[in-house]
């Protein structure tokens, strides 16, 4: 309130007011708060959309069912007042206040940011229903509502949004075409042979291209909406439902009424400071005309945001200059520009390369000299983008057609790059910063991200993160245990290479010593997979857990549960009675478990064969909760019952739940089905989840619960049940043969390079030509499925293993006894006195044991 | 703590009865042994989990870690040496040793008093 405050050319603090909470907004308020430990500064944003700031640049993903919450941006922080649907409508410059219509908020400087709106061309019918924009949420959702029952679609513009849009109604089901005025599509990123290239892709999808046409009017259709567009060159293209997307505006209309200056193309006018000929008053992100220029993307919006949050505490940054570089996949297409994409710099020299078995196009422009790289044009494979895109102003890395090799061509590497240049251009990290990093002790790439934020926007450069670990010389050691130096996966190429099928062998051949509970497991588990007999037998006996060693879940008195499998959560009156009267029988405590069966407590190692004997008699089997193994697939009851579902959720669970019982993996794997959108099984949680849609099944990969919990990313869509089963096949196959120990899916997902693409390219594309092999395995492993319980109750050599005591096999475990609570058997709690401090002291709730007449024990 | 212990020789059972690498359970005079065989060496220690409190040692993983013989608690994995019973992660925490001798074939157990 008090002006008195701030010294105005030291800006020392006092009250701050920012106008928008778009992308760049957010991030300048959070630079801001970062830096501002002393909080010179109270803040007030004025927001005009009713959400807090989302992620505008992954906003098509909400079509891919990634809800507005995931795509949020925004953390709630006490130092910010944050007024939603609260536009600001005015500023009064002499009062310094900015009035809304609510009341009027002063202050000691104003932060512009209010970001650009889309451009709709004066056409005749562009304000006709079903006509849209494609900027918030709010247009995305009145663009789904549309599409609903409307078959053709079209966006006017054939830039990298009117793609985006494009993809997003071919998405919704609409016959879809683009219109763009230029000659070809992409026109501000990619050269002519790109676009053409491009255009493929684009027209092998169903996707209609105009190209060197404008739109000259919009039709309505017999029902007042929107109908078709009219063309330049005389054509009529059918268009129920049309996206605008022919470029945006800056908001600068505020700063105009406040008589601010704007610069030549609009924006608001600011200097390298980003500061407007008010002193009190400057401008971020989109709507900001730095030295007369607007930049429409967040890279360059974000570093405006640091500019200004350093100059309000007193800094001196300036604003580093624009970087027009762009990489995204459109449709599927990698496409990638950056640096003089053109070729405007006089005497500069191209080299181009089109490869039409891989669709793939490459264009770099060098200086006259052909030794300095001045920019390029990438499309269908744009691997080499991230280290090209460092290498700008600099010398050649490496030859330009090694540099341009498709994928799996090392030349590109990020150790040649000089000091300064950016390796993540999206938070402007440079090679400087990141080796600076390293020699402070960041010796992977999560911690590489947390310390420089490289790679914590587009990710496109987490590759070269690694490769600058590696230039350094820091060895992210891969070593199983002290017994192996490889890791899990080479292990399991070893084992599969060259047949080895015991542990002796193996460490002696590839290991030392005698191996230890970290590789003994881990052997266990790869034998398992390959599907080398029963757990049990001969010298894998003495490898497994011991949950595996009694096929069954140890619990902390000793004792074990038994859980057998119901497939889908669908069971029987007749076998849930059974599943009743064995519990009541052996007096075992009997829960519900999240993964809809049944789980049985309180047996002791000799009851365990007894019991499974009654259970596998009624019809069950091992449900494998004692493994790291494929443990449920829930369901919800789907179209056969449920008014909304649309497809036998329950039916596909059973299926998979049988097709994949037993397979043995790095982690435990659950999966679920949901058989509508209103995902009642929770399928988003699972390794892989899988939910129906009208015309077949979406896949989700990489969820869990548990201590980091994940939502399972979206990896196919509208699949059959045999497309299906295919990707899951792979994708279970290809993670078992190559995550570490004790890696979930979400975790293996992360840690490949490339991601989820990469994984998409592997087992959709085969780029690595295993996708036969994958088939192979797994048909082996459905073929070769027994039931271990069954198989330990037909041989008595394996029974001989479950038995209390080597010397008195008679006598029960007389530490096992059990209190009673809630009418049922729950541990008894003072049978032993544990050493070490680690039972909670004082427990006054301690249980007196039942007396079972059993032999004293003497000490 | 308690004066009483066990100073003879107990056979517990026939060496083969032991898997190679994996322990077994004995009750020798009413007290939980958990045996273990690797290569030619027996070992013998308390059954009781001191830090999780329940009798389970001998459902451990065997192993080694810099050539010592070892074994893992199935509850919370503490690794204990097998020869001194000594916890390599806790050094307040020790399994009970006992000592274990095969004779003619058979595998015997003499309890040895707590500390």
């Amino acid at each position: 309130m008090d002006g008195d405050l701030v010294e105005v050319d030291g800006m020392s603090g006092g009250e701050l007011v920012v106008i928008g909470n778009g992308m760049v907004g957010q991030r300048f308020v959070e630079a801001l708060r970062a830096r501002d430990t002393d909080r010179h500064w109270r803040v007030t944003v004025l927001a005009e959309e009713s959400r807090p700031a989302y992620d505008r640049v992954r906003l098509s993903a909400f079509f891919d069912g990634v809800s507005a919450e995931e795509l949020n941006l925004h953390t709630p922080d006490d130092g910010v007042e944050l007024r939603l649907g609260e536009p600001a409508t005015g500023i009064d410059r002499a009062r310094r206040v900015v009035t809304t219509a609510v009341g009027e908020h002063p202050y000691d400087a104003l932060v512009l940011a209010t970001g650009s709106y889309p451009f709709v061309p004066p056409v005749d019918g562009a304000d006709l229903p079903g006509v849209f924009v494609y900027r918030t949420l709010d247009d995305l959702e009145a663009i789904r509502a549309h599409a609903e029952g409307r078959r053709t679609g079209a966006v006017i513009g054939g830039g990298l949004l009117g793609l985006e849009a494009a993809n997003a109604l071919r998405l919704l089901g609409l016959a879809t075409g683009v219109v763009e005025f230029a000659p070809r599509l992409m026109p501000v990123q990619v050269d002519e042979a790109g676009g053409a290239m491009l255009r493929r892709y684009v027209e092998e999808l169903g996707v209609g291209t105009y190209l060197g046409v404008a739109t000259t009017a919009l039709r309505p259709g017999p029902d007042g909406t929107v109908g078709a567009l009219e063309l330049s060159d005389g054509r009529t293209v059918d268009a129920e439902l049309v996206v605008v997307a022919a470029g945006i505006r800056p908001r600068d209309e505020l700063a105009r009424a406040a008589g601010l200056p704007v610069g030549p193309r609009g924006g608001v006018l600011v200097d390298v400071t980003c500061r407007t000929v008010d002193e009190r008053i400057w401008a971020v992100g989109e709507c900001a005309a730095v030295d007369g220029t607007c930049h429409g993307l967040v890279a360059p919006g974000y570093a405006t945001a640091e500019v200004v949050a350093d100059r309000l505490l007193g800094g001196s940054a300036t604003f580093p200059g624009a970087e027009s570089a762009t990489k995204l996949k459109l449709l599927g297409v990698d496409v990638a520009s950056f640096g003089d994409a053109h070729g405007t710099t006089p005497g500069c020299l191209d080299v181009t390369f089109t490869d039409p078995a891989t669709r793939s196009y490459a264009k770099l422009v060098l200086s006259d000299d052909a030794r300095t790289l001045l920019g390029g044009v990438l499309v269908g494979d744009a691997s080499a983008y991230p280290t090209l895109r460092a290498s700008v102003g600099g010398p050649l890395p490496a030859p330009p057609l090694a540099l341009l090799a498709p994928a799996g061509g090392t030349g590109a590497g990020a150790g040649a790059l000089p000091a300064t240049a950016q390796v993540c251009s999206c938070n402007a990290v440079t090679r400087a910063d990141v080796d600076a990093a390293i020699a402070g002790g960041a010796a992977d790439v999560p911690t590489l991200k947390a310390c420089t934020r490289a790679g914590t926007s587009c990710g496109s450069c987490v590759p070269m993160l690694k490769q600058l670990l590696d230039a350094a010389g820091v060895r992210q050691s891969t070593a199983l245990c002290e017994h192996f130096d490889v890791s899990r996966q080479e292990l399991f190429d070893i084992v599969r290479v060259r047949g080895i099928r015991t542990f002796s062998q193996l460490i002696a051949e590839h290991g030392r010593g005698r191996g230890c509970d970290i590789c003994k497991p881990v052997v266990a588990s790869i034998l398992a997979s390959l599907g080398t007999g029963h757990v049990l037998d001969g010298e894998q006996a003495s490898l497994q857990d011991t949950n595996d060693h009694f096929l069954a879940n140890l619990q902390r008195d000793g004792s074990y549960s038994v859980v057998p499998r119901i497939p889908g959560g669908e069971i029987t009156p007749e076998k849930l009675i059974v599943i009743g009267e064995v519990a009541r029988d052996f007096r075992l405590y009997t829960k519900i478990t999240g993964g809809q069966r049944i789980d049985l407590f309180g047996a002791r190692v000799e009851q365990l064969p007894q019991i499974w004997r009654r259970l596998v008699d009624a019809g069950f089997e091992s449900g494998h909760a004692y493994g790291k193994a494929l443990r449920t697939v829930k369901s919800c009851v789907g179209e056969t019952w449920c008014r909304y579902g649309v497809q036998d959720s329950v039916g596909l669970a059973v299926a998979l739940e049988l097709r994949y019982r037993g397979l043995r993996a790095p982690h435990k794997l659950k999966s679920a089905v949901s058989g509508c959108a209103r995902e009642c099984a929770e399928a988003r949680s699972k390794d892989f989840g899988i939910i129906a849609t009208e015309t077949g099944w979406n896949l989700y990969l990489g969820g869990n619960g548990g201590f980091r919990p994940r939502h399972a990313d979206l990896f196919a869509t509208d699949l059959s049940t045999a497309e299906l089963v295919t990707l899951i096949d792979r994708f279970l196959m290809f993670y078992v043969r190559t995550a570490d120990r004790l890696q979930r899916t979400a975790a293996w997902i992360e840690a490949l390079e490339g991601g989820l693409e990469h994984l998409r390219a592997v087992i959709v594309d085969d780029s690595l030509g295993l996708c036969a092999e994958l088939d192979a395995a797994m048909a082996r492993h459905v073929a070769g499925y027994s039931d271990e319980w069954r198989d330990v109750l037909d041989d008595p050599e394996r029974l001989r293993r479950f038995t209390s005591f080597v010397n008195a096999p008679d006598v029960p475990d007389p530490s096992i006894s059990f209190a009673v609570e809630r009418g049922q058997p729950i541990p008894a709690r003072d049978s032993a006195a544990p050493a070490g401090g680690s039972t909670p002291a004082g427990d006054g709730r301690r249980r007196q044991p039942v007396t079972l007449g059993l032999p004293e024990v003497r000490r | 703590m308690n004066p009483t212990s066990t100073l003879d020789w107990t056979a517990v059972c026939q060496l083969h009865r032991l898997d190679p690498d994996r322990g077994a359970a004995a009750l020798v005079d009413g007290v939980q042994v958990a045996l273990f065989r690797t290569g030619d060496d027996l070992y013998a220690v308390d059954n009781l989990d001191p830090v999780g409190g329940a009798y389970v040692m001998s459902r451990g993983i065997v192993g080694s870690r810099a050539g010592v013989p070892t074994v893992a608690s199935p509850l919370h994995k503490q690794v204990y040496d097998l020869r001194t019973g000594r916890c390599l992660e806790r050094p307040d925490v020790s399994l009970r040793r006992h000592d274990v001798r095969c004779r003619d074939g058979l595998v015997e157990v003499r309890l040895r008093p707590a500390d």
